[in-house]
């Protein structure tokens, strides 16, 4: 009869998770899908020493903000090669989530948004012939001067929205996953 | 003796060709002995026995009708009778067992009862049969919603809800993570046959830290040695899909006696006026059952219920940074909008809770009582957010929460004077899963509660009555937390509590935080009889709650929020003092309840914004949980006017003024100006009725400026951004129409429902919403539904 299941359930349910405490330590979670560090490293093209802008934040959503530093100057006019890495420091051992954007490149992109520092050119497609942006040519601004480049990770975004496929943010929608700033001089 | 009451329904006389009937019949105590006076309702009609226990009650509509008999220090009898004829109907009434059953009906003698009871009907429940508990308890006045979307649904009391509003679910308190705004309560509404609000800390019996109220849902209980069934299937237009819940009674008055019932509901995305929400849709698969012996002087139960959820969360809502956030508060409308599907994706929340429960009453004499309880509940909770490639399928939180409980029980009756006296324990384990690859909001623990409690209730003469209790609680937690050393430091714990730390991990500590507490609870009230139409309810209640484990140990960003919310080991448990008068009048054309109250609460809890932090996402605002002084007033209003026989108007008027004294500033998330006016038609013609129901709430003035500057990327600079949080929705005006039909099929009785729910798709949000920023509410749905009574 029907009750009797219930009735059957209900103690099997009552003895087996009677004694559910687990003091157990397991260790602290590791945290494996915080990005820590965005590196994008600017290599002239027909050589050079490359231009990295790093950003690392160790503590992940913790208190302390990322910490910033640029390498050197971009030199007025010339091309650049610019690869972008992303990395999770916090894994054991540090975990390179690049290649897992790049295999899931169509539900990504990466915008570069400046003041007027030069133009940056996709360098990439996904499997649908759209950009990605963890390759990107960057051809410095001839006049030199002073700026601020942000770099952001875009989750999910609509790449068939009107600008997007150029670089423009303002249509991509989505979830920001990284979106990091560097002052940069053109020099 | 009898424990539990007999009910004999004869059918007498055969169909009759107009739709007006007669129920007489005898009521009686034990061993035949008629009681004299004893009150019985039907419907709206009732009817008083004579010295030999006769009764008659005349002019009754055909269809299903309440009966409830009542008589002073008897357990009353409360059921649902399908009339198709004239009845003869023999009551016997036992004296009171140990039973929640309250008689809250005018009496020609005061009733004992201090404290104001608000139920829900029967014709209400079934009407969110596809909904929640929540959207049914906002039919009633004072009792607001607190959303996520439009299927997480919390109840609001007197502008308070989530710990501070426990759930009693066939008589256990529920413990399904309810800290958490957006975790509504893990029940089905199908499977309760009474829900009832009680406003304010007064009975504390359930507990002493209902500093807003407490929800009492009782599962369907049937008095009579019968069979019978109810089923009812709904759709819905918006959603495009519907639910099916069925449930069978066994009712007896000796022997064996069971109730089983299942809920089946499968909703597809919700379409706002303008667009489709994508990512809405819902489900749900829940059992609930028990299985009864009544023997001579006692009962014993043993009952089970299973709720499994799945309820997604619209897309729109998921953001990534501040960027994000004001990208959706300045474009109004969500950037994702996709095809209507019936798919649900990330984010969604995944739960289930089981609640089995052992219980045994004895007649320990014909005036006391014993009752022993024990429950136990386990509580899964999953949420996937939209994560990368992998960690899609795996849910970013996973909680699981195990809770037993064991209560006694005791009354007594003393000519004038009730006594009940109870004792309890619980044990709770939570366990957060360390294999979602992100640090838990909310951390593994222990905890341990004791409390006992002693009523005293009298009545002083034929019109004054009054009630005292005090309730004493001990609690004791342990945690075991990682915090990351930089948040150590940053929350200013170095120094202070490092007797907590137990472990060493690099750049986070091991830690393990333990609080105990002792907590006294008291509640007094007095009911004066002032006319054989009017009472008067005066009561206060001392309520104390300790800080839950989110208030307490939250460390991390909270994702559908944008915000990174912080706890503090440093919170006090809150300490409320509530007054409040109810002014009721039940008899006569025009009835009316009119509540206003005060409640006055040391070291709220609330979370306050502080700042902002930058990680490698960007920007995010920062909230701490803070305590301060709260002032809440208010005044609860509801009117029932039978303009003529056919014609009834019902009025809910709800308004809470609440204010941070500490800060001398508008409390936070409070519900604004609520009005609600019902005219409902209803005839003797296959029991019509017709229903026009107009909801306005008003804008909410009363706020806190949380709004704050953000650093958001304008041509590649940081620039600061205001971003606007705070500002209240402006208020709306919603019609909604709702009608009905009985149809008698064969022996049993069928209900066809028609309804449809914002008539003009009147596009607004709700301050209380907790996706008001992103996405309107949802818009225009017809509902069809079909009940059957066999």
């Amino acid at each position: 009869m029907k009750n009797l299941r219930i009735l059957a359930l209900s103690l099997i349910t009552i003895t087996t998770f009677s004694s559910c405490s687990d003091d157990d330590n397991k260790g602290p979670v590791n945290e494996e899908e915080v990005i820590t560090t965005v590196s994008a490293t600017f290599t002239p093209q027909g050589g050079g020493t490359p231009v990295v802008l790093l950003s690392r934040d160790l503590d992940g959503d913790g208190p302390d903000a990322p910490v910033v530093t640029v390498s050197g100057n971009f030199t007025a006019g010339r091309v650049y090669d610019g690869n972008i890495h992303f990395l999770n420091e916090l894994a054991n051992p540090t975990e390179d989530i690049t290649t897992e954007i790049q295999q899931e490149g169509d539900q990504h992109q990466l915008f570069y948004q400046h003041s007027g520092i030069g133009t940056f050119t996709y360098a990439d497609q996904d499997e649908n012939g759209k950009p990605v942006g963890l390759s990107v040519v960057y051809t410095a601004t001839p006049t030199p001067g002073a700026g601020s480049l942000t770099i952001t990770l875009r989750h999910l975004p609509n790449k068939t929205a009107q600008g997007v496929e150029g670089g423009n943010i303002t249509n991509a929608g989505g979830g920001t996953d990284a979106q990091v700033s560097f002052p940069v001089v053109v020099e | 003796m009898r424990i539990y009451i007999v009910l004999l329904a004869l059918l007498a006389g055969s169909w009759c060709a107009h739709s007006q009937h007669t129920i007489n019949g005898k009521v009686s105590a034990p061993q035949n002995k008629p009681l004299d006076g004893a009150h019985i309702h039907i419907g709206t009609l009732h009817g008083v026995s004579a010295p030999d226990g006769y009764y008659e009650v005349h002019n009754i509509p055909t269809g299903q009708q309440r009966v409830v008999a009542s008589y002073i220090g008897y357990k009353a009898v409360d059921t649902l009778l399908n009339v198709y004829g004239d009845i003869k109907l023999d009551i016997t009434l036992v004296p009171e067992t140990t039973q929640l059953e309250e008689v809250v009906l005018a009496e020609s003698k005061v009733s004992r009862n201090t404290t104001h009871e608000q139920r829900l009907k029967t014709e209400t429940i079934d009407k969110y049969s596809n909904g929640s508990l929540g959207d049914a308890l906002k039919e009633i006045a004072g009792v607001y919603s607190l959303k996520t979307g439009s299927t997480i649904v919390k109840p609001v009391i007197n502008g308070l809800h989530s710990s501070r509003v426990p759930v009693i679910s066939n008589n256990v308190r529920l413990e399904d993570q309810q800290w958490g705004t957006e975790h509504a309560p893990n029940l089905d509404i199908n499977a309760a046959g009474k829900v009832s609000v009680i406003k304010g800390a007064s009975a504390l019996q359930y507990g002493g830290d209902a500093i807003g109220g407490l929800i009492l849902v009782e599962p369907v209980s049937v008095l009579k040695d019968t069979l019978f069934g109810k089923t009812i299937v709904t759709a819905d237009s918006n959603g495009r899909g519907g639910s099916l819940s069925s449930s069978l009674h066994k009712g007896n008055d000796n022997g064996w006696a069971w109730n089983a019932g299942g809920t089946f509901k499968y909703m597809g995305d919700r379409e706002a006026p303008d667009y489709v929400l994508s990512n809405t849709g819902n489900r749900e698969t829940n059992f609930a059952g028990d299985v009864k012996y009544l023997g001579n002087n006692y009962n014993a139960s043993i009952s089970y219920s299973f709720y499994n959820a799945t309820i997604g969360i619209a897309k729109a809502t998921h953001i990534g940074n501040v960027a994000d956030l004001v990208r959706a508060i300045n474009n109004g409308k969500p950037d994702v909008v996709e095809p209507f599907t019936y798919t649900i994706n990330a984010p969604r929340q995944e739960v289930q809770h089981h609640l089995a429960k052992a219980n045994f009453n004895r007649q320990l004499s014909d005036d006391a009582s014993l009752s022993l309880q024990y429950a136990f509940q386990l509580n899964n909770r999953k949420e996937f957010d939209m994560r990368r490639g992998d960690f899609a399928n795996i849910p970013a939180l996973d909680l699981t929460l195990a809770t037993h409980s064991v209560n006694a029980d005791w009354k007594k009756t003393a000519n004038e004077t009730e006594y009940k006296v109870g004792i309890s324990a619980a044990a709770q384990f939570n366990d957060a899963s360390p294999d979602t690859g992100v640090r838990p909001l909310i951390p593994t623990y222990d905890k341990y509660d004791a409390g006992a409690y002693g009523i005293v209730s009298h009545s002083f003469s034929e019109t004054l009555s009054g009630e005292a209790g005090l309730r004493y609680d001990f609690s004791h937690i342990s945690a075991t937390k990682y915090y990351q050393k930089t948040r150590w430091n940053n929350l200013g714990y170095n120094g202070v509590y490092d007797h907590f730390i137990t472990g060493d991990y690099g750049t986070q500590w091991l830690t393990n935080p333990e609080f105990t507490y002792h907590n006294i609870s008291a509640s007094l009230g007095l009911r004066k009889k002032l006319s054989a139409d009017f009472d008067l309810l005066a009561n206060a209640g001392l309520a104390m709650r300790n800080p839950n484990p989110s208030e307490l140990f939250s460390d991390g960003l909270h994702h559908s929020n944008g915000t990174i919310e912080l706890g503090n080991l440093g919170i006090e448990k809150e300490k409320a003092l509530k007054l409040s008068v109810t002014l009721l009048k039940t008899n006569g054309n025009f009835r009316l309840e009119a509540t206003p109250y005060l409640n006055a609460i040391r070291d709220f809890i609330y979370l306050s914004p502080t700042g902002v932090e930058y990680t490698i996402r960007g920007t995010f605002p920062v909230y701490n949980y803070m305590q301060d002084n709260v002032l809440m007033a208010g005044l609860d209003l509801h009117t029932d006017w039978d303009i003529t026989s056919h014609f009834r108007h019902s009025f809910n008027f709800a308004y809470v003024y609440a204010d941070n004294t500490s800060k001398n500033e508008p409390l936070i998330d409070m519900p604004p100006l609520n009005i609600g006016n019902t005219v409902r038609y209803t005839s003797d013609w296959h029991n019509l009725f017709l229903e026009l129901r107009s909801e306005a709430a008003f804008t909410q003035a009363r706020y806190p400026n949380n709004n704050f500057y953000a650093d958001v990327p304008v041509n590649g600079e940081l620039v600061p951004t205001y971003v606007d949080i705070s500002t209240p929705p402006a208020g709306y005006h919603l019609l909604h129409f709702a009608s009905g039909m009985q149809f008698p099929v064969g022996k049993t009785m069928a209900s066809v429902n028609f309804s449809v729910n914002n008539i003009f798709n009147t596009a607004y949000r709700d301050y209380l919403n907790r996706q008001r920023l992103y996405t309107d509410d949802i818009g225009r749905n017809f509902q069809l539904q079909l009940k059957l009574n066999y």
